[in-house]
This record gives C-alpha cells, structure tokens and sequence, in this order.
C-alpha cells in the first residue's frame, strides 16, 4: 500500500473522558486503522462503543488523549484551532444524523453555509450550492426551509452542504437513523453514488448491519477497542 | 469569513428575532437619547443663561462685596456713597459711568394691587451704565437723588400689573410703608429663562432707598467701560481706589467675562452630571445588551457547533456574536440619537430653553453605544467561540 494512497490514518488512538476529579472513562481505548482514497469504510458498533468518540476525532472536532489521527500524514493533534477549523472545512463532509440543518435558512443558503468560511464571491457560492442541490435531485427546492422538506429531503440537503466543498472524505453519523426505511436506502444510495462518481471517501457509522454491509471496508468497535477490520480493499 | 459577510449573518441573526433585538435595541435607545438630551438641555440652559449675562449691558463691571472665591461665606457689604463719587472722580472720561445700588425685596401697592418685587435703589446715573431705556415719563435727576426725593421708575411689567390700561406716570405707588410718585416706566427688556423678571424691578433714588431699608451701604457698584479695550485698565483703577478705602479681600472686580466664566462652569458641570446620569442608563442598557446576547448564544449552541463543523474558526464565532451586539447597540445608538435630537428640539418648542445638540455629545452617545456594543459584547461572543464543537451538536 503506498502511503500516497492513505488518507486518513488512526495510530493507537485514545480518548479519556473525565467526568469529575477521579472519574476517568476510557471512551477508545487504542484503535489503528486507514482509510484510503476513495474508500467507502463502515464503522459498526453498539451505542456505548466508542463509535461517535471515533466520528468526532476522524472529524478533527476533537483531539485524542494519546496516539495520533493522521490526514495526509500530518497529525492533527500538531494542528492549531484554526488549522482544524481549515481542515474541516477543506477536507471533511459531514452528515448527521438529525440533518443539523439551520431552520431559518432556505436550502440554497444552508448549502452555502460551509463556502462562507472560506474565500469567494457570494455569486459563485450560490452556483456552487444550486449545482450540490441538483447533484441530490433538489434543484426544485432551492428556497424551501428545512420545516418544508421531508426527512428525506432534509437529509439530501445536508449531502449537498457535505458535498458541496468538494471534501476528500465524507463522515456520515448513522445517516438513515432517522429516517424510514425505503428513505434511508435512497439516501444510502444517493451518498454512494456520489462517493463513487467523485471519489470522495465515504465514512459510515452505523449499527445497522445492512447499511455496514454495503461499504469495502468495515471496522468494528466494541468497548473502545477495534474486534474486526476486514482490511478494505487492501 | 470576511466582514460584509459576518455583518449579513450578524443581521439575519437579529432579524430572526425581530422583537427580542428591537426590545434590546430600545435599552440602548432610551440611555443614548437621554444623554443626547440632557446634554442639549444643559448646553442650551448655559447659552441661555450666559447669554441673559451679556444682555446686561456690555462692558460692565461688577464691584460685589467679599473677596470673590467661589463659595466664600456671603460676606456683608462695606461701599458708600462716597466710594461711587470718589470712582466718578479718579475714572477718566465723561461722568455717569458709575452707579451704586442697594437692593431689597419689599411689597409695593397701587390702589388694590399688592405686589412683592425687588426695589432697586440706584444712583442716577444707573441707567446709563446698565443701558436701560425710560419708555414713558422720565429718570430721576442727579438732584432726587442729593435730596433723596421719593420718585419711583416701573419696569414695564410691574407697571402693567399695578396700573393695569393707565398711565402710571404721576401715580402714587407704596413701597413698605413710604409713599413714592412714579415718574416714569421703562422699556420692556423680555424676560430670560433664568434669573429674575427684569420687568418686575421697581427703581428709586439711591438715598430713599437707603433710607426705606434704613442703611448707609450699598450691595453693589456698576462700572462702564467706554469700551471693550478698557475694561481692564478700569479694572485697575477701580481696585485701586477701592483698596485704599476699604479692606483688602473685602470686595472684588468682576468683569462680565469674569462672571459669565463662573456661571458657564458651574453650567458645564451641571451638564456632565446629567450626562453622566444619563450614561448609567446607557450602561443598563448594555447590561440588557449583555444578557440578551448571552441566552442568543445558548439557543443557537447548536448552530455555533454546526458552524464550527463546517469551519468556522473560533475568530469567526466570536467576531459573528460581537458583530451582532454592535449592531444591536449601534442601531440604538442612531435612532436613539434621533429621538434625542427630536425631543430636544420639542422641548425648546415648548420651554424657554434652546436645545443646543452638540457634537461632541453625538460623538460621544455614538461612539459609546457602539463601545457598549463592544464591551458588552465580548463575554458572550467569547463563550460562543470557545464552545466545543462536539458538545455543542450534541445540544438539542
């Protein structure tokens, strides 16, 4: 595997929270893994086992307490809050569960909340949002706000927000666990399709095995520790 | 995320909550308008009252007992008479520069009228110094006064309230209990918003005076100068000659500027306290400011971890929250700066005082609200940028 290949990297990572004086709970206990260009990985897990304390870490929301979380070989835990901010918004897509969508805003500028941290016209920035919104098969909805929208709908919006700076790696928090299940496959199916049209790296975190199923590459989590790996594509 | 765009969030943020920024908003609102206000009311009274200093006549000087310090005990007069001749005698220049009065408050009646006023005893050659006009009738002469003779001059106003549609003129009028002829009324001067009615003042030959409030003193000595350039020079001949004749420290030379000087300061001292009164309610206001923006940043916790997720450093968290106070504060700023503007000019209407809206108070109510934006801006523009982005979307 050459490491020009290796996107994202976990080395030995740990996450300690402290609830009090003396409270200590190990969240990630030592995890490694990669995730490659373009891969689409699964993160499986039962709610207590150190899923969304990965998410957040991968996210570069959160530093870890020991080991390293590495993009593009440099460790985030070197980087500064701006840096993080940068990386965030350069790099990573998210998608969340319940959609995280501003209510006040219409579809377009909910898109475009991402573009404007970073340099660029306002004219550009609204092309930009209407094309992610058509790229989803919302390009008739461009000034609902997200009351008016289904829980589908909202959660096409939130791929288009991910999608629309053009992120080397999408990271999805169980991104149907709201949704039903007819729903929850199109929008499944939607994020794969875009994950494979523009390489984009697609990171699932999920407990639903179908859903699991689907990706390259499945990691497993149980009790902050890592008890299976199929290894991707690798 | 540069300003323009901070500043567009910044205001769809406030417009999202129209009635809470509007209420905020008027905190600010209320605190800059009574500072614009007050101020324009404190300045306008300076003005006024300055203003009714100079209307005494121009070039005056005024010789009052005591030595002059502000806030020195009343000090009890010790000029005569003689003091008035002996200055006729050493000022250069045409006589009737120098007059002495002796005032007191005494009831006069006409008929069924009873008023209490000011009786003004003056030497003759008062009117001239203070330039006053005699619209009817006649001054008394330099001989009423030798004899101290019981003629009596009207302003316009307590002539119009004792003999109401009559000719005074030849009238008899009682002051305390001595009975005086009116021999003439004077011009109407027009009242002052401070200060006493000048057309309420009764005036009666200095000697008559003296003796109806049974003293040999006078309260005060008026010089004229002959002109703006020799009010000085008078100055020191009037000190001189006085100094040789009375104790030291026991009176002093005030020129208009001298007395218009003290009058303003106490004025401009007036005016800060008010402002600065009115600045407390600024500083409440931006408490307001504070507070309203503290429960902002807890409701849209959510939207700030969001914001953060997306990208947005902590600099642009906090600028985007401190933006929004500013604005909220600055916007109170301006239309409360109006509204003061607009009831200062109401109260001139409807009172005798000009509303004078300085600069420097605009400047300031402006500058301070906007400051106040910023001050109290800054806790809860701090706390939202340095909230964790992972708790924060973990916030329902």
């Amino acid at each position: 595997m050459s490491s020009d290949a290796v996107l994202l990297e976990a080395l030995d990572v740990t996450r300690t929270y402290r609830l009090g004086r003396d409270v200590q709970v190990p969240a990630l206990r030592g995890v490694s893994f990669q995730v490659e260009r373009g891969d689409h990985v699964a993160i499986v897990g039962s709610s207590g086992s150190g899923k969304s304390t990965l998410l957040n870490l991968l996210g570069a929301l959160d530093r870890p307490t020991s080991g390293e979380v590495r993009y593009d070989g440099r460790d985030v835990r070197t980087m500064s809050d701006a840096e993080l901010a940068e990386l965030r918004n350069r790099r990573i897509g998210f998608v969340f569960q319940s959609f995280q969508l501003l209510p006040r805003l219409s579809a377009v500028d909910n898109v475009v909340l991402p573009l404007v941290y970073r340099p660029g016209g306002r004219r550009e920035r609204r092309e930009r949002a209407i094309a992610a919104l058509t790229a989803v098969g919302l390009e008739d909805r461009l000034d609902h706000k997200p009351t008016e929208l289904s829980g589908g709908q909202q959660q096409r919006v939130a791929i288009a927000r991910a999608l629309v700076t053009e992120p080397s790696l999408v990271l999805a928090d169980e991104p149907t666990g709201n949704l039903d299940t007819r729903t929850g496959d199109e929008v499944m199916t939607l994020l794969e399709e875009l994950h494979s049209e523009r390489g984009t790296a697609l990171v699932v975190i999920t407990h639903e095995a179908a859903i699991a199923g689907r990706a390259t590459h499945c990691i497993e989590l149980r009790d902050g520790l890592i008890v299976g790996d199929n290894g991707g594509g690798a | 995320m540069n300003l323009r765009e901070t500043l567009r969030v910044a205001l769809s943020a406030l417009v999202a909550n129209r009635l809470r920024s509007a209420l905020t908003t008027l905190g600010v609102l209320i605190g800059v308008m009574s500072v614009v206000l007050l101020v324009a009311i404190g300045q306008g009274a300076r003005t006024e009252v300055t203003g009714a200093i100079e209307g005494l006549g121009s070039n005056l000087l005024f010789v009052l007992p005591g030595d002059g310090e502000f806030g020195a005990a009343p000090t009890r007069s010790q000029f005569t008479l003689e003091d008035v001749e002996e200055l006729e005698r050493e000022l250069p220049g045409a006589e009737r520069r120098v007059a002495g009065s002796v005032v007191g408050g005494e009831p006069i009646q006409a008929e069924g009228e009873r008023v209490t006023t000011t009786i003004s005893g003056v030497s003759a050659g008062y009117l001239d110094v203070v330039v006053r006009e005699v619209a009817r009738g006649q001054s008394f002469a330099e001989s009423d006064v030798a004899v101290g003779r019981r003629v009596a001059l009207l302003g316009a106003g307590i002539a119009d309230r004792l003999f109401p549609g009559q000719d005074p003129i030849g009238r008899t009028v009682t002051i305390g209990s001595i009975r005086f002829r009116v021999v003439g009324v004077l011009e109407q001067v027009g009242g002052t918003a401070f200060g006493p009615d000048r057309d309420r003042d009764v005036y009666v030959p200095v000697t008559a005076a003296q003796r109806l409030f049974a003293t040999q003193r006078l309260d005060a000595i008026f010089v004229r100068a002959t002109s703006t350039a020799t009010v000085e020079e008078d100055r020191q001949v009037v000190e001189q000659v006085l100094e040789r004749r009375l104790e030291p420290d026991s009176f002093s030379v005030l020129s208009q500027d001298d007395i218009i000087g003290v009058v303003g300061d106490i004025l401009q001292i007036l005016t800060l306290v008010l402002a600065a009164i009115a600045g407390i309610s600024l500083l409440v206001g931006g408490v307001g400011v504070s507070n309203i923006m503290l429960v902002s940043v807890s409701e849209r916790t959510r939207e700030i971890g969001l914001r953060k997720a997306l990208g947005a450093r902590t600099t642009d968290i906090t600028r985007q929250f401190l933006l929004e106070a500013m604005v909220l504060t600055g916007l109170g700023g301006a239309v409360g700066l109006a509204a003061g503007i607009g009831l200062a000019e109401l109260v001139a209407l409807f009172a005798p005082i000009p509303a004078e809206v300085t600069l420097w108070s605009v400047l300031l109510a402006l500058g301070v609200s906007v400051g106040v934006g910023l001050v109290f801006g800054v806790l809860p523009a701090r706390r939202a940028g340095r909230l964790d982005p992972v708790e924060a979307l973990r916030r329902d």
